[in-house]
């Protein structure tokens, strides 16, 4: 659930990054918007259901991860009302100090979002430093180190952030990319370039990074060498969006793009496995999808409705990509 | 100020200013609907128009809608997170249930409705507003059911740690409480739409502008407001006041100002409850009519607030005493209106008759109070509880979570929202400037339309 958000808000949010940056007038700003408008509540309606289904499915995780993560969730609750009523009141009024205001808007709570997302995936993997009662409290910064005493921010975490940008940046102006023509497909492509370049950087240091921070991972992957898998695919998804995007097959680029997101975040998830939110300091060891899941009744039946509830979502799903399948330029 | 007290304050704080916008949007949804069916069936233009129109009034308000239901499913866990982890694995189902299956229903096809009449053509944007329509009721529902089980659990099972598991989610959603909490909610949203639909009317009859419209949204906020207000109070009031007395008789004494246990209650009109004193003071009263109306003889026995220790009693009783009272006289006043203009339609003289032209106008704030107030007297009388007679308030909260930072966070979204406010009514205001028909417009469509 985690991962489709990723993927399809993954781009939404990396159109907004890049929404200044490439499209220069109203018409291609609005262009930019008109490729996620139809999409991106839907896109951030799996953020919801990924909420709901951690409360549900995992209630003790739930209660300690979001009491414990209190300043930066509201952060980002605020983030997301801004970015919302951007994306949907801009075109309101045709007046250019008011869509430029929006823009700006829009822009700088994708880019906040996606860093918050990136330090939020850091702090769940490091961590966090569980009481008794299984609850904890982070204040936004401390040292910035991975001690006892750990912040919301510390150097690993704005790594995980800063990687974040750069990945959804790639992914949305793919994105872009693929979906537009002429100067704005020109200027996607310019973007993603360098995009890709500091991608390569920081997944190459991470994957160099984690294992020797967080010996758990080292450990799991060691007992499981076949999870190697993930981190393997990843590197293949970002060969495979430079190799393509030269070839200029965009949509294969951006499938390529959707490969490494996937990927990247599953090799984290098999390397936390089985931790929902690890300890990093006291007696608990953590919170496992063991210890913090529901009763077994509750898992079945929830898994009843949910799958069927999943493909009827899908196909709206279809439905609403469907409509949006075209090219989109400025001039037609 | 404890932190109990500013939790509780946030939740309410952002619940209410939320629900300012999804009771509007369901009820609407319903009109809209109305408005396409009479389009296809009359082959006239001018309802179509009508429905593209209040289809925009319906797009800002879901915005609105979705960006601030978003904090209210996090603040479970953010703000009461003993209480999410106790109760968690059952109402976590219906708040997921309510994603999977309302929220990507509805926001599928509202984006076909608002952007796709071109290609879908007359029947399939029909359909689409059918779905918009489906899609906000059924998430309306889930909440209700996620609220009923806190009001009137049913279908669990304590553990041993004092965390609750789901045993019958069939039970969960037949609870007795949710479907007529459901029923009495959704006929609120359709009074609020209805009022903001026939005041809209009567205002643009009163200046004189987009009169053809007027008469039509006049016509039909009067009807579905007649009929709405109507049914919330007989059956789906009176349904919902019989399960409070059932489940909740503490609560019922408390909204009804009633200390003394008494055979033939009376129903008081007007007083003031002095807890300390423990009576109402300066009554006007009906005598009789509370036993009738809950048990349905006029010598009935209903117990009074001194029948329960006052460890039990809601709270704040002068609080959900007013509230009740507000929204019970408000939702008589409702009536009472929409009998004379309804009368002056079917007499042919509602639209040139200023007096009734204006009382509708005036009317638009009066069922945002209504349902703000109905909502308070349900959640005050659930009071000392979070989870009726098993977990009380005072456990629920988050135990981290200082008394600043939540003081904090509160001053944050009153500021936000106080903004967003601004926002909106600037935003309806245009809308309600520019109007209905023809002319070109700025708004969503004409921006894509400029692009396509």
């Amino acid at each position: 659930m985690i991962a489709i958000f990723a993927v399809l808000d993954g781009f939404d949010l990396g159109v907004g990054i890049i929404h200044l940056l490439v499209a220069r007038t109203d018409a291609e700003r609005r262009v930019l918007l008109q490729s996620i408008g139809p999409v991106w509540d839907g896109n951030e309606v799996w953020l919801l259901a990924g909420g709901g289904t951690l409360f549900f499915a995992f209630p003790a995780a739930y209660a300690s991860g979001f009491s414990g993560f209190y300043l930066p969730l509201m952060i980002v609750l605020w983030l997301l009302i801004l970015r919302g009523i951007a994306v949907e009141f801009r075109n309101h009024i045709a007046s250019p100090v008011w869509t430029a205001f929006w823009d700006v808007v829009f822009a700088g709570a994708s880019a906040l979002l996606a860093l918050c997302f990136g330090a939020a995936l850091g702090n769940v993997m490091r961590g966090v430093p569980l009481d008794a009662n299984e609850s904890f409290f982070l204040p936004l910064w401390t040292n910035f180190r991975i001690g006892p005493d750990p912040g919301i921010l510390d150097w690993f975490t704005i790594t995980l952030g800063f990687a974040s940008v750069a990945a959804l940046t790639m992914h949305g102006a793919l994105w872009v990319a693929m979906k537009t023509r002429g100067e704005l497909q020109t200027r996607a492509q310019h973007v993603a370039s360098p995009a890709w370049t500091i991608v390569v950087l920081l997944t190459v240091a991470l994957l160099i990074i984690v294992p020797l921070t967080l010996p758990r991972f080292a450990l799991r992957y060691a007992d499981r060498p076949w999870g190697l898998i993930f981190p393997v695919a990843a590197l293949g998804g970002l060969a495979g969006v430079k190799v393509l995007s030269r070839a200029g097959r965009d949509p294969a680029a951006f499938l390529c793009s959707c490969v490494y997101v996937l990927t990247m975040l599953a090799a984290a998830a098999f390397g936390h496995y089985p931790y929902l939110l690890p300890a990093i300091s006291g007696a608990q060891s953590g919170l496992t999808i063991y210890s913090a899941s529901t009763s077994s009744y509750g898992l079945r039946i929830g898994l009843l409705w949910f799958i069927p509830g999943l493909a009827l979502a899908g196909s709206y799903f279809l439905f609403a990509y469907r409509g949006v399948a075209e090219r989109l330029d400025t001039k037609t | 100020m404890d932190a109990l007290t500013v939790d509780r304050i946030h939740f309410a704080f952002t619940a209410t200013f939320h629900y300012l916008f999804p009771q509007l949007t369901m009820g609407l949804a319903l009109l809209i609907v109305v408005l396409k069916t009479l389009a296809i069936r009359t082959r006239d233009e001018h309802y179509d128009e009508a429905a593209r129109f209040w289809g925009r009034i319906f797009g800002i308000n879901f915005v609105l809608g979705v960006v601030t239901g978003i904090p209210m499913e996090f603040q479970f866990g953010t703000n009461w997170s003993a209480f999410s982890k106790a109760a968690g694995g059952v109402i976590g189902q219906t708040l997921a249930m309510e994603g999977v299956f309302s929220f990507f229903l509805e926001s599928t096809f509202l984006g076909a409705f608002l952007f796709g009449e071109k290609q879908l053509g007359p029947r399939l944007h029909w359909l689409a507003a059918f779905l918009v329509f489906l899609g906000s009721w059924i998430s309306g529902f889930f909440i209700i059911a996620t609220n009923a089980w806190m009001q009137h659990p049913v279908g669990f099972a304590l553990n041993n740690d004092g965390t609750f598991r789901l045993t019958s989610l069939a039970a969960l959603l037949t609870n007795p409480w949710a479907i007529w909490q459901f029923l009495h909610n959704m006929m609120g949203a359709m009074v609020t739409s209805a009022v903001a639909m026939a005041a809209l009317g009567a205002f643009y009859l009163l200046i004189h502008q987009f009169e053809e419209f007027g008469r039509t949204f006049a016509r039909l906020g009067v009807i579905a407001g007649l009929i709405a207000s109507l049914l919330m109070v007989f059956p789906t009031g009176d349904r919902q006041g019989r399960n409070i007395a059932r489940y909740q008789p503490v609560a019922l004494a408390a909204m009804e100002g009633l200390f003394e246990d008494q055979r033939g209650a009376p129903l008081a009109i007007i007083g003031q409850p002095n807890v300390g004193a423990r009576k109402l003071d300066n009554p006007i009263v009906v005598p009789d009519v509370l036993s009738f109306l809950t048990y349905r003889r006029w010598k009935a026995e209903v117990q009074g607030l001194l029948e329960f220790p006052s460890d039990q009693w809601p709270d704040n009783i002068p609080l959900l005493y007013y509230a009740y009272h507000i929204m019970a006289g408000l939702g008589t006043i409702f009536i009472a209106v929409f009998a004379v203009a309804g009368w002056l339609l079917y007499r042919g003289r509602l639209y040139d008759t200023p007096l009734m032209l204006w009382a509708l106008m005036l009317l638009a704030p009066f069922p945002y109070i209504a349902t703000t107030a109905g909502w308070m007297t349900a959640e005050l009388g659930r009071q000392p509880w979070l989870v009726y007679g098993l977990m009380r308030t005072e456990v629920g909260s988050s135990t981290r979570v200082s008394v600043g930072n939540g003081l904090f966070t509160l001053i944050g979204f009153m500021g936000m929202y106080a903004a967003l406010s601004v926002l909106f009514l600037f935003l309806i205001y245009l809308e309600i400037q520019r109007g209905p028909g023809g002319a070109e417009h700025s708004g969503p469509q004409a921006a894509l339309a400029a692009a396509d």
